[in-house]
């Protein structure tokens, strides 16, 4: 979901090369025990919220870049090395993961 | 609780595991399906994908996602991938693999682009091209469950002999309406030239935006790109239309 949506798309259309949030799901499964993909999350530069299923997931060798759907911005990096991985969410101020009830 | 939500995920981390390939069957000139063993596979939901990776002997790796066609009550799972010319790792999978080999996988992971049983609005399913995959697995976790969930499939494909599950989609099952979308080549006696996905093909084949299905539009990035737009277009609200692009 992306030039969908009012506001329109900031990234160019024909650069079709990047996937849904959703393809995080593998790679941040390694750092979180529940699915993150779900998480609401919001956009530091736009204040948009939605599930991080809905960013634009671009591959930029060693990691990924997740770009809000809404206005392009970068909300996360995800950095694979030998023995960690590197979460830069500087993008977002928020991130709201459903846990379930207490 | 979100410990139920995925299966599988019962609070643990993800690691890679070890799959064998137990089946190959050809889908298509371009298409295999692959059946996996996994020893303790927990299960799955209709939707979600694994990852897989291969790393060659100088311990260079690379990895791909992959979506699930089998059902989501099914001990094995089957993926179906289709060859991308000159790609990196499909070709391997599609024409290398034999029974026997092994496979590096992680998954199953995904919970946004899934479908419950639990879910009763109606359904509306587009796929272009091996974007039906995720797709097909709704569908026969539905017919699995004996679920009488109204579902209506577009399948945007280029010719009748590039069809996926061809059979198993002819024999079709109750409550599911198929419609094909050829792009290049139709059959002699289609009513509908062949062509790309249109707002009217939508309309004709979906649900009324009234209805409040939810949609779940999965194919190569572009095809996902304007079917969502078309959608929205037509009325359905930008959150009942879920998206998975293949790339
Ligand atoms: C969540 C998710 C689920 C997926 N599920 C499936 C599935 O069930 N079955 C399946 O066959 N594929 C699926 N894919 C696509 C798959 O992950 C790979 O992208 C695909 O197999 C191509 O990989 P490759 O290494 O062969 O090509 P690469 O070496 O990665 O790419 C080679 C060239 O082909 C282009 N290209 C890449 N992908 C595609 C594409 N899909 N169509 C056209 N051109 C492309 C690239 O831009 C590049 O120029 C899925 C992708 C995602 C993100
Ligand atoms: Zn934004």
């Amino acid at each position: 979901m992306t030039s969908v949506e009012p506001g329109g798309s900031e990234v160019n259309d024909t650069d079709a090369g990047y996937v849904d949030g959703n393809a995080l799901a593998g790679p941040l499964s390694e750092v979180f025990a529940v699915d993150v993909t779900t998480a609401t999350s919001r956009c530091a530069n736009c204040g948009c919220t939605g599930p991080l299923a809905r960013l634009r997931v671009y591959k930029h060798a060693p990691g990924l870049v997740a770009r809000c759907q809404q206005c392009g911005s970068v909300m996360l990096r995800a950095t694979r090395t030998r023995d960690a991985v590197w979460l830069d969410m500087s993008g977002a101020v928020s991130l709201a993961i459903p846990v379930g009830e207490t | 609780m979100a410990r139920a939500a995925v299966p599988g995920r019962l609070g643990d981390r993800l690691r890679w595991r070890i799959a064998e390939v137990a089946g190959r069957r050809v889908e298509s000139a371009t298409a295999v399906t692959l059946t996996l063993e996994i020893p303790d596979w927990p299960g799955h939901l209709a939707g979600q994908h694994v990852d897989v990776r291969l790393t060659a002997e100088d311990g260079y790796s690379t990895q791909r996602s992959y979506s699930i066609a089998s059902a989501s009550n099914g001990r094995s799972l089957d993926l179906t991938v289709q060859r991308t010319s000159g790609g990196e790792v499909s070709p391997y999978l599609v024409d290398e693999l034999v029974p026997g080999d092994q496979l590096e996988l992680r998954g199953p992971v995904g919970g946004w682009f899934v479908w419950r049983q639990q879910q009763t609005e109606p359904v509306l399913l587009v796929a272009g091209g091996s974007g039906l995959v995720p797709l097909m697995c709704m569908i026969r976790t539905r017919e699995a469950a004996g679920s009488r969930t109204p579902f209506r499939l577009l399948y945007a494909v280029r010719s009748p002999s590039d069809l996926l599950y061809g059979s198993e989609l002819r024999q079709g099952a109750p409550g599911l309406d198929t419609t094909y979308l050829y792009s290049r080549e139709a059959l002699k006696d289609s009513a509908r030239p062949p062509g790309r996905i249109t707002p009217e093909d939508l309309a004709r084949g979906g649900w009324p935006p009234d209805f409040e299905p939810t949609c779940y539009v999965c194919g190569p990035t572009a095809f996902v790109e304007k079917t969502a737009a078309y959608l929205v277009l037509l009325g359905h609200a930008p959150e009942r239309v879920r998206t998975e692009r293949f790339g």
